[in-house]
C-alpha cells in the first residue's frame, strides 16, 4: 500500500531520524510513505482566525496535491497532523473553497482527502496484531510512557485522534511491542509549546511536572511524536524522551 | 468577536475553561472565562490590553472542556490578531532571537513563534 506523505520542515532537519525511521518501520511493515512533491512548510501553528486564509494555503496545496493521486495523506510530527487536519476541515466550507480558489485558481479543493497520522496507520490499516507479529526485538520489561501532548488530541470533533482525556493509540503500540506500559495522567498536558523561547522558567515548569507525573507512575522512559514537546520535555533532566519512531524502529530491528 | 467564529452568548460562566488552563495558577492573569465575559460584554479594550495574549499557548484544553462549545482560545487569538494587525505590534524582534536559541532547538518551534508573536 502507498501513502502520499508530508514530511514538514522539522522531519527534514532537526527530526530526520524520524522520518528515517518511519520510512524503514512502513517498509517492514508493508506499506511506503511516497513524499508528496514540492511540499511547503505547513506553518506548526493553526490559524485559529476565521478570516485568515493565505496562511492555510500551503496545507491546501499538500492535500491538493495527495487528492491528485488519489491517496491518503500521512504525516508524524504532530503540529503537521494538527494544521493539516484543521485546514482539509475547513475546505469543506463552499465560501472557503471560492476564497481560496482566488488566492491559487489551480487549487480546487474540497477537503477530500483523509489526512492520517502514521499511528492512524498502524491502528487502521496495519492492525496491533500484525505489528506484533513483526517485532524481533520485544521490549520486554521495560517501562515506558507515552506522553500524548496537545496537539494529536485537542480539538478531538476535528483531530478525531483518540479519546481526549484517555488516549490508548500508543499504549496499545506499546503493548504490542512487548513494553511494560505506564499510562500517567498528565500525559495529555502541554509541554508549554512555543513559549519556551521566551519563557524558558514557565515551559520548563510544566515539562518538569510532566517529567515528574510519569516517573512517580513508574515511568523510566517516554515517547513523543511531537518534536517541540521532545524539545522541552528534555530540558528536564532524567527525562529520557525520545520520538516513538526510535522505539518502534530498534523492536522491529531496523534501528539505527 | 467575528474573527474569533465562536459565539460568546453560549458562555455560562461556569469558569471550567480557567481551570483547565495550565495558566490557572498564575496570579494576575485576565484568564479564559474572563476573556469571554469581556468580549460579552463588549469591552474589547481589555482584551487587547492583556498580557494574557501572548500566554496563550493554544493547548485548546479550554476548547475541548468547555461544556458549551464556546472556544476560549480564539477569542484570545481574535484579540492578539487585532493588536498585531492594528498597531503593527510584534511581541519579538529580529534581533533578540539569535541569543534565545541553542543546537537542540527544533524548527517547528521557530516557525511557531513567528506566527504566534507577530503575523
Ligand atoms: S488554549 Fe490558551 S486559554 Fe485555552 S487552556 Fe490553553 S493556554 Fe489556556
Ligand atoms: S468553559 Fe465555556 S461556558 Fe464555561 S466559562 Fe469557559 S467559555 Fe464559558
Amino acid at each position: 500500500m502507498i501513502f502520499s506523505y508530508y514530511p514538514g520542515c522539522t522531519l527534514s532537519t532537526k527530526a530526520k531520524e524520524m522520518d528515517n525511521h518511519a520510512r524503514k518501520c512502513a517498509e517492514v511493515l508493508g506499506f511506503k510513505l511516497e513524499e508528496i512533491e514540492d511540499w511547503q512548510c505547513c506553518g506548526a501553528v493553526y490559524p485559529l482566525g476565521a478570516d485568515e486564509v493565505a496562511s492555510k494555503l500551503s496545507a491546501v496545496r499538500s492535500l491538493h496535491a495527495a487528492r491528485e493521486k488519489g491517496r491518503e495523506l500521512v504525516t508524524l510530527c504532530s503540529a503537521c497532523y494538527h494544521v493539516l487536519k484543521r485546514v482539509n476541515e475547513d475546505m469543506r466550507d463552499k465560501a472557503m473553497q471560492k476564497t481560496i480558489h482566488t488566492y491559487d485558481d489551480t487549487l480546487n479543493y474540497g477537503g477530500e482527502t483523509k489526512v492520517l497520522h502514521f499511528m492512524e496507520v498502524l491502528r487502521e490499516y496495519v492492525g496491533f496484531d500484525k505489528l506484533k507479529e513483526k517485532v524481533v526485538n520485544p521490549l520486554k520489561g521495560r517501562e515506558i510512557g507515552a506522553y500524548y501532548g496537545c496537539m494529536l488530541l485537542r480539538p478531538s470533533s476535528i483531530m478525531e485522534f483518540d479519546d481526549p482525556e484517555n488516549p490508548q493509540i500508543f499504549e496499545e503500540m506499546l503493548k504490542a511491542l512487548g513494553a511494560k506500559v505506564v499510562e500517567f495522567p498528565r500525559r495529555n498536558e502541554c509541554c508549554g509549546g512555543y513559549i519556551s523561547l521566551k519563557e524558558k522558567q514557565k515551559s520548563q515548569e510544566m515539562a518538569g511536572e510532566i517529567v515528574a507525573n510519569a516517573h512517580k507512575c513508574g515511568a523510566k522512559e517516554l515517547i513523543t511524536a511531537c518534536p517541540l514537546c521532545l524539545y522541552n520535555v528534555a530540558k528536564t533532566p532524567d527525562s529520557n524522551i525520545y520520538y516513538f519512531t526510535k522505539l518502534l524502529a530498534e523492536a522491529l530491528g531496523v534501528g539505527s | 468577536m467575528q474573527i474569533s467564529g465562536t459565539d460568546v452568548l453560549k458562555c455560562m460562566s461556569c469558569g471550567r475553561c480557567s481551570a483547565s488552563c495550565p495558566h490557572s495558577g498564575d496570579a494576575m492573569q485576565t484568564m479564559p472565562h474572563q476573556f469571554v465575559a469581556l468580549l460579552k460584554r463588549g469591552e474589547v479594550e481589555k482584551l487587547t490590553s492583556s498580557d494574557f495574549l501572548w500566554k496563550c499557548l493554544s493547548c485548546f484544553t479550554c476548547v475541548e472542556r468547555c461544556p458549551r462549545g464556546v472556544k476560549p482560545a480564539a477569542i484570545v487569538e481574535a484579540a492578539r490578531l487585532m493588536v498585531i494587525r492594528q498597531q503593527g505590534e510584534a511581541h519579538i524582534s529580529a534581533g533578540e532571537i539569535p541569543e534565545l536559541l541553542d543546537p537542540e532547538l527544533p524548527q517547528q518551534l521557530l516557525v511557531s513563534v513567528f506566527r504566534k508573536y507577530k503575523a
